[in-house]
């Protein structure tokens, strides 16, 4: 497992560096894994990491790219976009050479063209905005401060939002409002039951699962075969 | 549907707390939830009540949630077995 550095083209021509984390031994199976996203990221990192160290010992390179703005990325969340993060998963598919995609939650939004590959257990945007803001009102509420969903709507829409220690400008706000993962030939959609047990992105404290994680990754390396 | 709903927010419960099995069977109208366990913050009781929209085929409005539902299982029980009985 190797710290690698990829560039990521911004508007204008230059690029900016962004770090991902890597089994790459050069093979001919590449997967990259589209994280999830915001809170569900760092509570998905770990079992990410546990398939991605089971493919490695079945042949399969593969690589998870921090979206910009999220992770050790040294850009702005709040100046990024669905477009933005989806310009950026398409050319780290580029530069990794990726041959599938593995999007998990919210990361099925951003699901590159071109590519075959799997979304695990999709979100809806909406749905996570929801949740985010649900928790933005509990927090408040405990404060003694009371904030509506529609007046925290208007808000973001306006000057853009903090949502679970989150910076969400306007623009995210308004395509994750109604971001829904694609369909089309080639995406093969991966429910939890498949995986066995209960979502680990359930869980309030990061968790891992062994038998999840053997799973999931039995999912990809047959369908990687051939 | 009571029993039921009981079971359905021990698994829910289990499934997010990062139970093991069984182990949600133990607790008791008084086991106490928000404020007692400090796993369960803002994001997860939002989480926890977003899951049991899912689970429970209830719609959960910000007017119902007070300190008392989601202060003990008793309460949080009472509130999701109120809210499928269509209350």
């Amino acid at each position: 497992m190797t710290p690698l550095g990829w560039p990521n083209p911004l508007p204008g021509g230059a690029s900016a560096e962004e770090y991902a984390i890597a089994f790459d031994r050069g093979r001919e199976r590449r997967l990259l894994i589209v994280p999830a996203l915001f809170d569900e990221a760092n509570r998905m990192r770990r079992f990410s990491l546990e398939v991605m160290r089971r493919l490695d010992a079945s042949g399969i390179d593969s690589v998870l790219p921090d979206l910009p703005g999220t992770n050790e990325s040294l850009e702005q969340l709040e100046t990024q976009s669905i477009g933005s993060w989806c310009s950026a998963v398409a050319a780290a598919v580029q530069f990794f050479g990726a041959t599938h995609v593995l999007a998990i939650r919210g990361g099925c939004l951003l699901m590159p063209q071109g590519v075959p590959g799997w979304l695990y257990a999709p979100a809806k945007g909406g749905s996570i905005l929801r949740q985010m803001l649900r928790a933005r009102s509990l927090a408040s509420r405990e404060a003694g401060r009371e904030e509506s969903r529609e007046g925290l709507t208007t808000l973001a829409l306006t000057d853009g939002i903090e949502l679970a220690g989150y910076r969400i400008g306007p623009q995210l706000f308004v395509d994750l409002e109604h971001a829904e993962a694609p369909e089309r030939e080639g995406l093969t959609l991966v429910e939890q039951g498949l995986v066995g047990g209960a979502g680990l992105w359930l869980r309030a404290e990061p968790g891992e699962s062994r038998e999840q994680a053997d799973a999931l990754a039995a999912v990809l390396a047959i369908g990687m075969q051939s | 549907m009571q029993d039921q709903t009981d079971q359905l927010l021990r698994r829910i419960l289990t499934d997010v707390l990062g139970l093991k099995d069984g182990l949600a069977e133990n607790f008791t109208p008084d086991t106490g939830l928000f404020g007692h366990l400090p796993e369960l913050d803002s994001m997860a009781v939002a989480g926890l009540l977003t899951e049991m929209e899912d689970r429970l085929d209830i719609v959960i409005e910000d007017d119902d949630i007070d300190g008392e539902m989601l202060e003990t299982y008793g309460g949080l029980l009472a509130f999701a077995e109120a809210k499928r009985s269509g209350s």
